[in-house]
């Protein structure tokens, strides 16, 4: 039934719940925050964080940057040699992967590999009570859950990220000098002649760690906020995964545009 | 899984991490930017800059030896005030002629600095006089088309 | 043993979401007892176990423990408290991600600063006392839902507790078990000289080893005594959850309007 004013009044309560949910996730934030000194009383379980979230993403992240790399070298060459100046290869494999490619395909696979496990590792936690249990024996779970998972993400993200650059432009340079015979004088040298350490290194540095915070907090977030349910777990993994997507997203777009304005 | 284990596997993430970032920093980036530490600064007017830009690099013969610091727009005398930031292990003669060039046919365009032969050097603050404007390519189409047809006609 | 109160609930009151759960609720529980706390499912139990805890804030009324008034304290005044108090949830709620000896090491870990060798004896001790010295090197997941009460209970116990908490200790138990987790309770409650409150509703095994029982109906306490008053109360309600009966104060059907009316409105509408 089409009824004007009960659309207006769902409409309403959608809004409220979305803005009462941002409130939580700050508050929850500003906790998570308050309780980071908790990572130095408690640097073992967050090295197990490293390796959990890090180590264990390690084959996906160098297999996809070795495939984009190679696939950025063939279609690179392929344009490239239609203006005769094959020789740039390597400055635009460089370029494409540390200011785009490296932090933002990195971050969206640690967003599916790692944070996904996070939001299921917590949700499970929650729904089998063993936060509640934690709580109950006076220790906060926020300092000893969360925190030490949150810190994990983020130092494993940009090291990630740097990686998967790395490898990319590995594999650019093996289709481009081994495969196809560009100069493998000029590519190097045309690449670390574009490539400015603060202006293109830094920058993507920059916006790996600014995305591995806006994962790891999603990921965390969604799983101390699950229902405690196997639906409702199974729900956060999806939500965390699409929301860290859309973060990433929209984060490069904004940090591009502060980033790299008007400079060459 | 064993701690010793979990140290071990940890360390190497994070030096294969390392790695990759001095990797990115050394060999495929170059610290062009950072490199020069201490720089002076000189000031060069010309009539058209073309397309010059802030962080460009200058060069005398070939070498960079600054960063464009600055391009401004001098109302009175309707020119281009480029302000250069140069190595300081680097001094160059009062006379010194700044010219814009084009690197390859459409590559960026950068200041070029050439010595003149003046005992003086050039300090801090200091304005370099002799200076060539860059080529703009329709300016140089269009003389072009003219100096043709004034051939053309005079052949008649 | 002494006549003391431990714990002192004095009209306490709580809403979930507007809905009123618990609507003035009295309790004394005197210091060295097994107290049970019981009624059918969702009338509160457990909230009430809660606040005792200091999770859940009442809405009005008074939890007093030991002098101190939860209610009213700060969260780290609560933290303290909570060292004192040991809890056992209803599926044991044990790390997935640590071992059995882990598990109970845990709360040494947090809150003391032993060296590893005395952790490594209390932890032994302590799982000695539920049995399972044997399976301090088992994960979690393989155990039974029995070991892993056990295990959890080993646990609560940790620090010394002096006030225990159990939260449907006895669910999906099969009965030697259940016998075990029974004697445990009492057992482990003598020997600390701890207190013990426990929220279930298995009947048979809770007169059995407490010295005191509650009936919490509606959100309130309906009936209160020993087992043997228990056994012999001629109070209706009581009467059936002792007995087991389908009907009587608490009804077999929920509330609807007769079955009548609702067989005709659906013949009506189609």
């Amino acid at each position: 039934m089409f009824n004007p004013l009960a659309i207006l009044r769902s409409l309403g309560s959608l809004v409220v719940n979305k803005i009462a949910r941002l409130g939580h996730a700050s508050r929850f934030s500003l906790a998570v925050l308050l309780n980071s000194g908790a990572i130095l009383r408690r640097y073992p379980l967050t090295l197990r964080e490293i390796w959990f979230s890090g180590v264990l993403s390690l084959i996906i992240i160098l297999v996809s940057g070795l495939f984009v790399g190679l696939v950025l070298g063939l279609q690179g060459y392929e344009i490239l040699q239609r203006y005769g100046s094959a020789d740039a290869l390597g400055t635009v494999v460089a370029l494409s992967l540390l200011r785009e490619l490296g932090p933002v395909v990195a971050g969206l696979l640690f967003a599916s590999r790692a944070g996904s496990a996070i939001t299921a590792e917590i949700g499970l936690m929650k729904t089998t009570e063993q936060l509640k249990a934690m709580d109950m024996m006076a220790v906060d779970p926020v300092a000893r859950v969360v925190v030490p998972r949150f810190w994990g993400g983020v130092i494993s993200m940009p090291l990630l990220a740097a990686m998967f650059s790395s490898m990319g432009i590995f594999g650019g340079w093996f289709i481009g000098v081994v495969l196809i015979g560009v100069d493998d004088g000029s590519f190097w040298a045309q690449m670390q002649d574009a490539v400015d350490f603060r202006y293109d290194v830094w920058n993507g540095f920059v916006k790996s760690f600014v995305f591995g915070v806006a994962v790891a907090l999603i990921a965390v977030f969604e799983g101390y906020d699950a229902d405690p349910t196997a639906e409702g777990v199974s729900r956060a993994i999806t939500r965390t995964v699409v929301t860290s997507a859309l973060a990433i997203l929209a984060l490069d777009f904004v940090l591009t545009s502060f980033m790299f304005r008007g400079t060459p | 899984m064993n701690r010793t284990t979990l140290d071990l596997w940890v360390g190497f993430f994070v030096a294969l991490g390392m790695a990759a970032l001095l990797f990115l920093a050394f060999k495929v980036g170059s610290f062009s930017g950072a490199q020069i530490e201490h720089t002076y600064q000189l000031q060069a007017k010309f009539d058209n800059i073309g397309g010059l830009k802030v962080r460009g690099p200058v060069k005398s013969a070939g070498v960079v030896v600054g960063r464009v610091a600055d391009i401004r727009f001098d109302p009175e005398t309707y020119e281009a005030v480029v302000l250069l930031n140069i190595d300081t292990r680097y001094t160059f003669p009062k006379d010194t002629f700044a010219s814009i060039y084009t690197s390859g046919l459409l590559g960026d365009q950068y200041v070029g600095l050439e010595p003149g032969g003046d005992e003086r050097k050039l300090a801090t603050g200091d304005t370099i006089f002799k200076t060539q404007s860059a080529v703009v390519l329709e300016k140089l189409v269009g003389q072009f088309l003219f100096s043709k047809a004034a051939e053309s006609q005079d052949k008649k | 043993m002494s006549d003391e109160i431990l714990v002192d609930i004095d009209n306490l009151q709580f809403d979930y979401g507007g809905k009123p759960v618990l609507q003035g609720v009295n309790m004394r529980i005197p210091k060295g007892k097994v107290v049970a706390i019981m009624g059918g499912s969702g009338c509160g139990k457990t909230t009430l176990l809660r606040c005792i805890g200091g999770q859940l804030r009442p809405s009005a009324g008074k939890i007093d423990v030991d002098g101190q008034v939860i209610n009213e304290m700060s969260r780290s005044q609560i933290f303290a408290m909570r060292r004192r108090m040991g809890m056992l949830f209803q599926f044991g709620a044990l790390f997935t991600d640590l071992s059995v000896f882990e598990n109970v090491a845990f709360p040494l870990r947090e809150h003391t600063r032993l060296p590893e060798a005395m952790i490594r004896d209390l932890v032994l001790m302590k799982l000695q006392a539920v049995g399972l010295r044997g399976a301090k090197d088992l994960m979690p997941n393989s155990l039974s839902g029995g070991m892993a009460r056990r295990v959890a209970l080993a646990r609560a116990i940790a620090l010394d507790p002096s006030l225990i908490m159990y939260d449907e200790p006895f669910t999906g138990l099969d009965p030697i078990s259940l016998g075990v987790i029974g004697q445990l309770i009492r057992r482990l409650n003598d020997a600390l000289g701890a207190t013990s409150i426990m929220v279930t509703h298995d009947v048979q095994e809770s007169l059995l080893i407490v010295d005191y029982i509650y009936f919490i109906s509606g959100g309130q306490v309906v009936a209160e005594g020993t087992p043997d008053e228990i056994r012999h109360s001629r109070d209706p309600f009581v009467h059936q959850f002792v007995y087991a009966e389908a009907d009587g104060p608490v009804p077999f059907h929920l509330k609807a309007p007769p079955i009548l009316d609702d067989l005709l409105q659906e013949v009506g509408r189609v």
